[in-house]
């Protein structure tokens, strides 16, 4: 076996430089086992410098475009084990596997379908629960801790749905940014480095509280939608203890109740005929 | 009364609707100018500890009603606060939550008031509002009055991605019951006609060349069923589902487990919801429309016109229909694997790609993330065959529904949670 080859990527997602670094260890017959993968600034001591790449002895294979769809939502993962399993399905596809990619219970596609499955549910929560703020000059920014590394491709859906306005999301690990023309990424942030609060939030707390129906609870369900990692930046989400604590009581207030005779004034009977907006307001 | 105390009124007063679904709509997205997007899935931006999705702002223009119907809290002889919005409150309250992420869109429904021409013209113009004078292109959803003039409906529909109007019940007699000012036929009557303009639209946006045709609630028509309120049974409120996907082809029934309300009339007095019965019949509908089941089979797995609601009305089905299984995972076509409990569609795609690269085995269904437990009484796989009599013996129910059930086997009491 050849001396182990490293591959340093630039970003944790970068799929081009894993897509070239790819096909050049393909070219030089480099096997799976001999390449070890890593992202420039995480455990650099660990793994040493970038090898030099070994030169091409084969042409490079066709790849099925499944693969690239898989690899694509793959890459974004926050396991390192990503790019060695990206790197073993393609190396099987080279070695004469062509229909691997439609075999559901291979243990490695089947490994990066779940992979894929948890960046997927990431990115969906990232567009539910993201909450802006706003901010000075007309901005909205948000603050936001998603699991994986999905800024970068999931800015383009808060693109489409807020073109008109100017926003930022900012996150641990990258930010994005909207001007109204391109979107700019940056490093990681701090929480402090968004707005600790807005205004409407306290209407939004009132919905939140309003809509709920305490003779139906159901925390469990609650939380296998929104788990409580998630609560830290949701602002409706701090009532909820209280909302759950005072449930039974409410509910037993309203058995206890029993039925309540009709209004003494009963809402205006004058069915079709148009009348003025009397005592409603 | 200020801002926020409407909203509060308001929107507790639209809690017993279930609907609050985003989906299904056309792509819109705001790069050419407006605000907001589509794109197909719907979106939950949170959840309440009731477990329901909150997608849209779901409040009542107002709850002030001149209908009396027993089971809503609006009733015109309810002793609840009344509160009402303008239009205008609405579409600032909508874009303001909108732009930080909270919504997808908007829900309106309202009390009749004044007329049901007048009330359907106020819930129109708000959804008119939020289209053209803010280039609002988010999700929204308008409840319909039955009775309001066919022009209002047509315009509600051209600003609207669904529309909506509920049955309300799952009987025309428990609506003369419950509901005196509502018309069972009316109210199919709308829906038919919703469902001619829909298709129309849909028609005409297929044949159309250059020009766009008129939109008409491209996500379709949804209604609600309120469930335990009047006598009705399962086999009643299956059957009625079926018609009205059938008839109106409607894109959801949503059902809902009749809720205390604060102010209950003497008609109708609070108790606990039934709602593992609400869990087992939304199982059921999805049997009905996703997995090929009937709904004579659907009841075939419970007794006397009730689903079972100890376990899933799939798992009641195959419990009854034993001699079925086991099946060969290897050899069963696609609509049989359909039929085995805890399969779904989804992993049976996969088991029929898997296995055209080698004979199942148990690990290849745990790899699959199938539930491998309460599968092995009725499947054979190539390493595994269920133990003989096991599916004959009369306690299979007990060895695999306590793995299964999602819900408690019993309704549990108001004050268990």
């Amino acid at each position: 076996m050849p001396d182990a080859i490293s591959v340093v990527l630039d970003e944790p997602a970068d799929l081009a430089g894993w897509r070239d670094a790819a096909r050049a260890l393909l070219r030089a017959r480099v096997p799976p086992g001999s390449v070890t993968w890593s992202v420039a600034g995480d455990h650099a001591d660990l793994f040493g410098a970038a090898s030099p790449l070994p030169p091409p002895i084969a042409a490079a294979p066709a790849v099925p475009r499944q693969f690239l769809h898989l690899a694509e939502r793959a890459i974004q993962h926050g396991d390192p084990a990503r790019f060695a399993r990206l790197y073993d399905v393609l190396w099987r596809i080279a070695a004469g596997q062509r229909r691997l990619m439609e075999d559901p219970a291979d243990p490695t596609i089947a490994a990066l379908n779940v992979m894929v499955k948890s960046v997927r549910r990431d990115a969906h929560k990232m567009h539910a629960f993201v909450r802006f703020r706003a901010a000075a000059d007309n901005r909205f920014v948000a603050w936001f801790e998603p699991e994986h590394h999905i800024v970068a491709a999931e800015a383009g859906f808060f693109v489409r749905r807020f073109a008109a306005l100017r926003w930022s999301i900012l996150t641990p690990r990258a930010c994005a940014h909207w001007d109204g023309t391109a979107v700019l990424l940056t490093p990681g942030a701090r929480r402090e480095d968004a707005p600790a609060e807005d205004a409407t939030e306290d209407l939004w707390r009132i919905y939140f509280a309003g809509i709920f129906n305490p003779a139906r609870l159901k925390p469990g369900a609650m939380m296998s939608e929104m788990p409580k990692k998630y609560w830290k930046n949701l602002p409706e989400a701090q009532a909820i203890p209280r909302m759950i604590a005072e449930a039974p009581g409410r509910v037993r207030a309203m058995i206890d109740r029993g039925a309540t005779p009709p209004a003494a004034k009963r809402q205006a009977m004058t069915r079709w005929r148009p009348q003025a907006d009397g005592g409603v307001s | 009364m200020d801002l926020s105390e409407k909203l509060a009124v308001l929107a507790d007063a639209a809690k017993y609707d279930a609907s609050c679904s985003s989906s299904g709509t056309e792509k819109r997205n705001s790069l050419k100018g407006g605000l907001g997007s589509t794109e197909g899935s719907g979106i939950c931006h949170a959840y309440a500890p009731d477990g329901r999705c909150i997608s849209l702002l779901k409040i009542l223009l107002t709850n002030a009603c001149l209908f009396d119907c027993v089971y809503c809290i609006n009733r015109a002889s309810s002793n609840v606060r009344r509160a009402r919005f303008t239009p205008e409150e609405v579409v600032t309250l909508t874009l303001d939550f909108y732009k930080r992420n909270y919504i997808e869109g908007l829900f309106l429904s309202s009390g009749i008031i004044r007329s049901p021409d007048y009330t359907m013209e106020q819930v129109t113009r708000v959804a008119r509002l939020l289209r053209v004078e803010h280039g609002f292109r988010g999700y929204i959803h308008l409840k319909t009055i039955p009775d309001a003039d066919p022009d209002l409906l047509a315009e509600a529909g051209r600003w609207a991605d669904r529309l909506s109007i509920n049955v309300e019940l799952p009987s025309a007699e428990g609506l003369k019951r419950l509901a005196p000012e509502k018309d069972a036929t009316g109210i199919r009557h709308a829906m038919a006609g919703l469902r001619t303009r829909i298709d129309a639209a849909r028609g005409a946006a297929k044949d159309a060349r250059g020009a766009r045709p008129p939109r008409f609630a491209p996500a379709g028509q949804s209604t609600q069923m309120i469930i335990g309120a009047d006598g009705a049974d399962d086999a009643r409120v299956l059957g009625t589902s079926h018609g009205l996907y059938g008839d109106y082809r409607l894109k959801r029934v949503y059902y809902s487990a009749y809720s205390p309300i604060p102010d209950a009339s003497s008609l109708l007095p609070p108790a606990a919801p039934p709602l593992v019965r609400e869990h087992r019949l939304y199982q059921a509908d999805w049997l009905l429309r996703f997995y090929g089941f009937s709904v004579a089979e659907i009841l075939a797995g419970g007794e006397a016109g009730m689903l079972d609601l100890a376990i899933d009305p799939k798992l009641a089905w195959a419990l009854k229909h034993r001699a079925i299984f086991p099946l060969d995972v290897n050899r069963a076509d696609r609509e049989m694997l359909l039929r085995v409990p805890g399969l779904g569609a989804k992993t049976v795609g996969r088991i029929l790609a898997a296995r055209r690269f080698r004979a199942i085995r148990m690990e290849d269904l745990a790899r699959l993330r199938v539930p491998t437990a309460k599968l092995k009484p009725f499947l054979v796989t190539a390493d595994h065959r269920p133990r003989l009599g096991l599916l004959d013996s009369t306690d299979l129910r007990r060895l695999i529904a306590p793995a299964t059930s999602f819900a408690a086997a019993t309704q549990p009491s108001l004050f268990d949670a």
